[in-house]
Order: C-alpha cells, then structure tokens, then sequence
C-alpha cells in the first residue's frame, strides 16, 4: 500500500463528499424522528470521537454507541476475582486500562496500592516473557473481544511456561447484538459491525442475525473513510428494507474471515453465558478456557477467595451509576447524574469513565458530542 | 472558568503534572498569602516567571526543577533539558536576552563522573547556543538510594522593555506553533523500557531565545500572548491561553505540524501528540495583521522552518477549544497536565 | 516494571487499535514490522497468509491478524467511489470530487 494509498482513506474532500451523502440518505428516508443505528466497538466511538465526525452527522441519523468497550463490560465479579488473587499474593499481569476498574468495592489499583504485585502489560506475549523471568506465579488478567482473546489462545498454545495462567473474562461480541436487538423499547433499526472482530470471524457470522432480526449488518473498518462509507451503506439498506450483511471492509473482511485464527480460538476456548456488566446475562456471551487447558486456567489453579472483597460495602454512588443504560444505547451520559460531577476519569464511578473506549471516557475526553455545527469563525 | 479540584491530604503525582491538580495546588497552597507584584506579574499569575518593574524595564526572574527519566534520551540529556527550559521561560514572557542561570544540582552517591561531565558539557553548548552562562550555583550529594541519580534546578534572570503575557488574546487573532509539536514526550515514552517501540524519535530540546527574538522584533505590541508547550503538550497551552482570555480558539489539526513517526507512534500508543509536552516549541497569539510577517521572521531562523498559523480565535464557547479535524469538529478536552510522570 | 502511581490512560492496552504497518523481516514466527517509521516485533502465529518483507499486514496486541493485498486497498477505494457515483446529480461536492478522482488515476 503507498502512503499514497493509506493517506485516501484519510482523504478530506471524499470524507465531505461521504458526510453529504449520508446526510442526503438520511434525510430521504422521510421519517419523523431520527434512525437510530448502533454501532459495538469502542474503537469505533473513539475514531468517530477523534475525528469528530459527529458534527458532521446529519440530525436524521443518531449513532449510539453500544457494549463495545470490552474493559466496560468486565463483569464486577471478574474484576474481583483478579483482585482477589492479587491479594493473595499472586502476581496479576493486566492491560492498563482494567487497572482501575472498580469490582464490588476494589480496584487492581487499589490492590496495588496497598501491596499487591499487579504488573501493567500492553500484551498477552509480554505477560508469558514475564512469567519466563521468574518462578512467581504470573497470572494474566484477559479482557477483550473475540480479536483479542486469539492473541490469548495463540499464546496458550505455544507452551507456555508452568507457572503461567490466564483469569479469562474474554467475551464475544454477536451474541450481545442479539440481546440489545430483542430488548423492549430498542429503536435500533441497524448495527455497524466491529472490522478487526470480522477479520477473525468472517461476515458470515452475521447472516443468522439478519435473517432473524430482520436488521442489516454493515462491517466497517475504523479509518474516517471507513465509517462514513459503511454508515452510507446502512443507511441506504435501511431504505430499501432488504435486510442483509454488507462488508465494507473488503481489504480485511471476508465471508469465512482468518480460518487459522478462528481455528485457534475455538481450539482453546469455548462460549458459555455470563452476565455482562450492566447487561445481565448473555448467552455465549462469554469465552471460557476448554478442559484441556486446565491448567493454565486461573480458576481452575488457585482457590480463589472473594469473601474478603465482600466485607467493604460498594460506594453509595454505585447505586446512581447509569453505564448498563449506556452501554445498552438507551441513556447517554449528559442522562446520568454523576456524569463530569462526581463521575471523571480522575475519579471514576463506573467502568464507563474509566476505559479508554468507555463512552464516559470519550465524551468526557472530547467534549460528548455537544452541538458543533454552527460555531461561527469570523469575531 | 474552570472548577476548583480540591487539594486531598497527600501529595500525589497529578499535583507535579502541571495541569489543574497542580494549579489548584499552587493556589490553595503556595500562593496563599504571597501579595501579587505591583506593576509587574507574581505568584498569583501563575504566568512561565515572575516580572519585577525596575526603572522603564522589568527584571524578568523564573526557576524549574529538572527530574527527566531517563536522564540520556535521544537528542538531548538532563543538562540541555535544564538550560533550555529556563532559557525559554524568560523567552516566552519577553526577556530573550538572558542576564545569566544559577545552577543547582542535587546528585546521588554513586553517580559515574564521566556522566556528570557529559551533562556539564551539554549545559555548556546550550548556554552557548543561547548566549548565555550559569553564574552561580549549588551542589549536593545525597545517601545512595535516597535520590534518583540527579536532579537539576535552573534559575534564570533577564531583562524585557515590555513583558509578553499569556492571556492577551482576544477574537480574530491568530495562533502559530514553531515547528512540529510531540517530539519529545513521545521521544521520551518510546526509551522507556516498557514500552518497547524501537523508533529513530528525538527530542527537539533547544533554547528559543534568539528566534522569539525575531519574531518579537517584528510583530512587537501584536504578539498578544506566549507559552511554550510542555507538561500537557499543545493543548495544555491552548486551554490556558484561552482560558485566561476568555476566547475560544479554534484549532486546524491538519495545519498543525507533526513529523510522521511522531504521528505513528503516538498512533500505536494512543497517546495524541498535541497532549505530549515539546521542549523546543512556542505558542504564540498574534494580531492578525502582523501574522504573517511574524511567521516569515520564526521560519527565517533554523529553530523555525516547520512554523505555521494552527488557528484562531473567536468569541462564542469562550474557555474551550474547538479542533477542526478536517471531517467534522471536536471539543479538544484540557488535559490533567502531562501523564506521565518525569517527563521533563 | 514501574509502579502503578500516576500511570493512567498512557499505557493503553493497544486492544482494539489494529494498525496496519509494512513488514520488513521474518525471522520464523516473527516479523519486524514498519509502521510509518516506528518498528515492533509482530507475531505471526494466526496470520491468514503466509507474509514476506514488503507486505502490509494488520496488528492487533502484537499479533498480525491479517496480510493485506495491495489490490485489496483499490478495491475499497472503488466501493467508495461508486458510492459517490451514486449520490444526487445536484451534489456539487461530489461532482468536485468524481473530477478529481478522474484527473488522479492511479496511484
């Protein structure tokens, strides 16, 4: 690809000439309130944050961000689970941004804080080099979507060395479409689906969805060019009320996706239901580590201890926290109370604010999306 | 304007990070009782020095303390860092011309003589490339293990006929930036061991002295506003200038020079480069009619080539600053000053 | 490793971040990989194609999840261009830009 060629997908005049485009969809759908779409990826929120495409969203369309932020969605008794085998004295290996995430009332951070050995790594590899230098037991705490937990299963299955284990909380992404699909009072007429994710699994995986649903699944890459082009392409399915998958990344989506990949996921871990954090429970929701793998599993290694966490009781604020709503794309954050009050990302409630992909977070970082439309240039 | 943060019972490291904590910090804290300078800029400015009316000129004084880790980065070393910083502190509120730096080192039992010399002889080139010397100073040794490695902290002292602040802005005028912006806190991230990036980036520490030296020569009474961009990067600098005010300044990312490497890595880490502090760039609000003389001045200097007008300022949304992405608009949030620790 | 204090969003976990970069060596199940002029070592254990020097591949927590043709890149600038193709006849910008397009080529 030249530089040429990559600079395109970052190309002002056909991002405008996109935005013109969907605005002109949009509009010729003729409804009285706006389409809701929803689009499950935080990297999909932060780009669209980032480049700050939503001024330039037209007001027939409103893009909600659903339960893509994977840190977010971490259910409180995963988070207590790593806490609790910190404070057991294990070495817990984590990305950076679960560290301060609060379970039922404690944060790996907190954990830290008072003396536990909790190690920020920026990768699954790194936690395994960790674990070679050292006869510590070195567990790895794996958050992430289906793209990541590969890197996980990848690992696993290159021997790593004895004393290493992984807390999986590693979750999988189209089950949850169905969920926010089939909840009461959804407007959601279609979803724009995660690239990275699809690269793994194939469009294919949406097929059951749509024909089910009825909805029409776009998968977008996560370039400006990229969202605005899939977002034009969704809405005009939406239009024609033909309901199918569309993949708008050709360059790194296909029908069957990465077979090697997907054939070392699910040789490693297997789809069982678990409540998402906020969303209650998912079926296949979640990606657990198969027998054979046992002993690398945390949970099946140590005897994991929660009661102690259960002696302190979860802050009063807990109770106000409105990040389910928000992930399910039924409330923004201007809608909760402790929004840039109470709740910042210097002192955060909920898991929202404390992800880099939380929508809290990203609103937070760069101003929501506040009316930037008519800002007049000239004093 | 801005909210308070509250001061809590420990110092933590977001109060050393030069954004609100820190502030809030100064305010409630060390500046608490300390009277303003009649005629000239005190504590209470909270400006890059101090200005002492003395005659028809004001004695311009300002002090950092240098901790950087590492203290060797590509580029650059603790003592360029120490030199260049106060050099460009007295620049930026219009003394160009610096009287001399008072030195003091505190240095850890233990530490190599041959580094030691290496600092001294980068302290000395960036002196020279300021026209400068140190003065005076101060040395200390402490117990191995009780400090880490070395720590410097520059005083400097200089003259200005007119102090230049840093809230003189106002609609319509203009914002420019040296040169490109992130180079060395990304520089910085990039050393450090945990981060694993293997990348040719380096530090753009310089003394800017004698280029805003131009540029005040040319643009006088219609450079309204300087600050020079470190802890919190860019947009620290943004948020403060308007902020103090009381304009919006709208900001043109595609205009804003960033090296490509520098675009890449702080892709890959996630870290924007106009949040990352530079030690060799300024940010200056100029009267639109003198702009672009003012632009022409800093390219004609070496430190210069890569300057360029990023912006504007406008009256509605006053405190904010607004990025034109070049596909739509965003609120460009105030960072909580740098977020890393020991950057500079 | 250094400690937790004052460490915040700057040690982002790279999870969902998928760069693509340029691949410059091999060495087995390991390749040297270019990202505009910042190099990481890159698995390529779950890669779908077998990659050499010069390639582009997509990265994700430090693991080439896909090797990206060079036709693959023309063919998602035609989808764009044909969305534009499409829009209103009286959209001057995207006439501006279908000029454009045309006067370019090739890159």
């Amino acid at each position: 690809m030249s530089e040429l060629a990559q600079l395109r997908f970052r190309d002002p005049a056909r991002a405008q000439s996109l935005t013109a485009t969907l605005a002109d969809r949009a509009r010729a759908l003729g409804r009285a309130e706006p389409v809701s779409v929803m689009h499950v990826c935080g990297s999909h929120e932060q780009a669209i944050a980032k480049f700050g495409l939503r001024a330039g969203f037209p007001p027939e369309l409103d893009v909600i961000m659903g339960p893509g932020c994977p840190v977010c969605v971490t259910d409180v008794p995963e988070v207590d689970e790593a806490v609790a085998l910190a404070k057991q004295g294990v070495r817990v290996a984590t990305y950076g941004d679960m560290l301060r995430v609060p379970g039922t009332s404690l944060s790996l951070a907190d954990a830290h804080g008072a003396g536990a050995r909790v190690e920020v790594v920026y990768g699954v590899a790194q936690a395994v080099e960790l674990a070679r230098t050292t006869t510590d037991e070195i567990v790895f705490f794996a958050s992430g979507f289906e793209t990541t937990a590969v890197a996980t299963a990848a690992v696993l299955l290159a021997k790593p060395p004895p004393n290493f284990s992984i807390l999986s909380a590693h979750k999988y992404i189209p089950p949850v479409m169905e969920i926010v699909a089939e909840m009461p009072g959804t407007k959601i007429e279609g979803f724009l689906a995660a690239g990275h994710a699809a690269t793994i699994t194939g469009w294919g995986v949406f097929e059951r969805f749509v024909e089910r649903h009825r909805i029409p699944v776009v998968v977008a890459g996560f370039e400006p060019l990229d969202i605005l082009a899939g977002l034009v392409r969704l809405v005009e399915l939406i239009g024609e009320d033909t309901p199918r998958v569309e993949n708008a990344f050709p360059r790194c989506v296909s029908r069957e996706g990465n077979l090697e990949a997907q054939a070392v996921l699910w040789r490693v871990f297997e789809p069982q239901g678990g409540r998402w954090r906020g969303i209650a429970h998912v079926p296949n929701g979640n990606l657990r580590l198969r027998d054979e793998f046992a002993q690398w599993d945390a949970r099946r290694r140590f005897d994991i201890d929660l009661a102690p966490l259960w002696d302190h009781a979860p802050a009063a604020l807990v109770a106000q926290c409105q990040c389910g709503d928000i992930m399910a794309g039924i409330a923004s954050p201007h809608d909760c109370g402790l929004f840039g009050r109470e709740c910042t990302p210097d002192n955060p409630v909920g898991a929202c604010m404390v992800s880099a992909e939380g929508t809290c977070k990203i609103w937070h970082q760069y101003g929501g999306h506040p009316d930037l439309r008519q800002i007049r240039r000239r004093a | 304007m801005r909210n308070r943060r509250f001061v809590e019972d420990r110092i933590t490291l977001k109060y050393g990070a030069g954004g609100g904590a820190m502030r809030a910090l100064i305010e409630q804290v060390f500046a608490a009782g300390f009277g303003d300078v009649p005629g000239g800029i005190g504590l209470s400015a909270m400006d890059d020095g101090a200005a002492l009316p003395i005659g028809d000129r004001f004695l311009v004084i300002t002090t950092d303390s240098h901790v950087v880790q590492p203290i060797f980065f590509p580029g650059g070393d603790i003592g360029r860092l120490a030199i260049c910083g106060t050099v460009n502190d007295l620049a930026m509120m219009g003394a160009t011309e610096p009287l001399g730096l008072a030195c003091a080192a505190i240095i850890e039992d233990g530490f190599l003589r041959t580094d030691l010399e290496r600092i001294w002889t980068s302290m000395r080139d960036a002196c020279t490339e300021a026209n400068t010397t140190i003065i005076t100073g101060d040395t200390k040794v402490m117990r191995h293990g009780e400090l880490d490695r070395i720590a410097i902290t520059t005083t400097g002292i200089g003259l200005a006929s007119r102090v230049v602040p840093d809230n003189g802005l106002r609609p319509g005028d203009r914002i420019l930036v040296t040169g490109t912006v992130g180079d060395h806190g990304l520089a910085i991230l990039a050393t450090r061991g945990e981060l694993a990036l293997e990348t040719k980036l380096v530090s753009d520490v310089a003394p800017l002295n004698t280029m805003i030296r131009r540029a005040l020569a040319v643009g006088g009474a219609g450079v309204v506003a300087m600050k020079d961009p470190t802890r919190g990067g860019l947009a620290s600098a943004l948020h403060e200038m308007a902020d103090k005010s009381g304009v919006c300044v709208v900001l043109d990312e595609p205009a804003v020079p960033v090296r490509d490497d520098v675009r890449a890595a702080g892709e890959l880490l996630g870290i924007d480069p106009l949040i990352v502090a530079n030690e060799g760039k300024a940010v200056i609000g100029l009267r639109p009619e003198i702009a672009d003389a003012v632009l022409d001045a800093i390219r004609s200097h070496p430190l210069g080539r890569k300057a360029a007008i990023v912006g504007e300022c406008i009256a509605d949304r006053p405190g904010s600053v607004i990025v034109e992405t070049g596909f739509g608009r965003r609120l460009l949030a105030e960072p909580e000053g740098e977020l890393q620790p020991r950057i500079c | 490793m250094r400690s937790c204090g004052g460490t915040t969003d700057a040690e982002l976990p790279l999870m969902c971040l998928g760069v693509p970069g340029r691949v410059v060596s091999v060495d087995g199940d390991l390749a040297q990989v270019d990202f505009w002029g910042v190099t990481k070592p890159i698995r390529l254990d779950v890669v779908d194609a077998p990659v050499a020097p010069g390639d582009y591949v997509l990265n994700h927590v430090g693991f080439a999840i896909r090797r990206i043709p060079a036709e693959d890149i023309e063919a998602t600038l035609a989808l764009y261009d044909e969305l534009l193709a499409k829009s209103a006849p009286d959209d001057l910008m995207a006439a501006d830009v279908r000029n454009e397009l045309d006067a370019a080529g090739k890159p």
